[in-house]
C-alpha cells in the first residue's frame, strides 16, 4: 500500500464546487532512464487516477511518464449528495489502490 | 633586420575564421532541423488527439512557470473558460510536450459534474521546450494554449535519483 494524501472538504453545501487534491507515494519510473548497470530501468508508473462519487465516475486522469514522481493531481467536482468519493489509482506491475473519503452535503 | 612582408592570403585558403564560421552555420542548421522535427511531432500529437478537427487557440489557459529551475517537478495547471453546465462543458483536457521522450504528458476526462474546468498536476521536463494544453468541449470543438518553457536543470539525466 502506497501512502496517499487526499485533501478535500468533509462538508459542503449542495451545489458547491469542491476541490480535491491528491498525491500518492510512487516513484513513477519513466522507462527511459538507465540504472546503475547502464541498462534502461523498466517503466513503473501510475497510468490512471479515477474518482467515483457515490459510484458515478466524475473525473479521471490518464498519466504518462512525464508526470513527476509522487503524482499530484487536483481537480474539482460539484457537491450533490452526501456520500463517498472513491479515488482509484491504477498502474504498471498490477498496481491498484483505492481510498475512500466521505463528504457530508448540507442544504 | 627587416621582416618579410606577410604573404598574401589566397582566396580559397582554409582560414580559421572560415572554418569557425561554417561550423557555426552547420550547427545552427542542425538545430533548426531538429527543432522543426520536434514541433512537427507535437503538432501531429495534437491533431491526432483532436481526430483531425480544427484546434483553435483561446478559451484554454495553461499555467506553468516560464523559467523552470528543476525539470523534475514542474507544477502545471490548465483552466478552461467554460460554464460547466449540462449543455456546455469541457469533456477532456490533454497536455502535450515537444521534447520529452514521449509527446503525451497527461489526459484528463471531465464532465458537467466537474463543476469547474481546472486541473493541476506536476510534470517532468527534459529540456527547454513548448507545451500545449488542448481542451475538447461538449460541442465538439477543440481549443488550445501553447507556452514556451525554459528549463535550467533537466529531468531524466543519468544518475538522477
Amino acid at each position: 500500500m502506497a501512502r496517499t494524501l487526499i485533501n478535500a472538504p468533509s462538508t459542503a453545501r449542495r451545489g458547491d464546487v469542491i476541490e480535491i487534491r491528491t498525491t500518492i507515494a510512487h516513484p513513477m519510473e519513466t522507462g527511459f532512464r538507465p540504472g546503475e548497470d547502464g541498462k534502461i530501468l523498466p517503466r513503473d508508473i501510475i497510468r490512471r487516477l479515477s474518482c467515483r462519487y457515490n459510484g458515478e465516475l466524475v473525473f479521471s486522469a490518464e498519466l504518462f511518464s512525464a508526470v513527476a514522481a509522487n503524482p499530484y493531481v487536483a481537480f474539482h467536482t460539484v457537491a450533490t449528495d452526501s456520500g463517498t468519493l472513491a479515488l482509484t489509482w491504477e498502474g504498471d506491475k498490477g498496481f491498484t489502490q483505492t481510498e475512500n473519503i466521505s463528504l457530508r452535503v448540507a442544504g | 633586420m627587416r621582416r618579410p612582408p606577410p604573404a598574401p592570403v589566397s582566396a580559397p585558403a582554409i582560414t580559421r575564421r572560415r572554418v569557425l564560421g561554417s561550423a557555426a552555420a552547420l550547427g545552427a542548421w542542425a538545430q533548426i532541423g531538429t527543432a522543426a522535427a520536434a514541433s512537427d511531432e507535437l503538432a501531429a500529437a495534437v491533431s491526432s488527439y483532436a481526430g483531425g478537427a480544427p484546434v483553435r487557440t483561446g478559451k484554454v489557459r495553461l499555467e506553468i512557470a516560464e523559467l523552470v529551475d528543476n525539470g523534475n517537478v514542474v507544477p502545471l495547471s490548465v483552466t478552461v473558460d467554460s460554464p460547466m453546465t449540462a449543455g456546455d462543458h469541457v469533456l477532456a483536457i490533454a497536455v502535450f510536450n515537444e521534447k520529452n521522450p514521449q509527446r503525451d504528458v497527461a489526459r484528463f476526462t471531465l464532465g458537467p459534474r466537474a463543476g469547474k474546468a481546472s486541473v493541476t498536476t506536476r510534470v517532468r521536463l527534459a529540456t527547454t521546450q513548448q507545451l500545449v494544453a488542448v481542451a475538447q468541449l461538449s460541442d465538439g470543438s477543440f481549443w488550445s494554449h501553447t507556452v514556451n518553457v525554459i528549463v535550467t536543470l533537466a529531468a531524466c539525466i543519468e544518475g538522477d535519483p
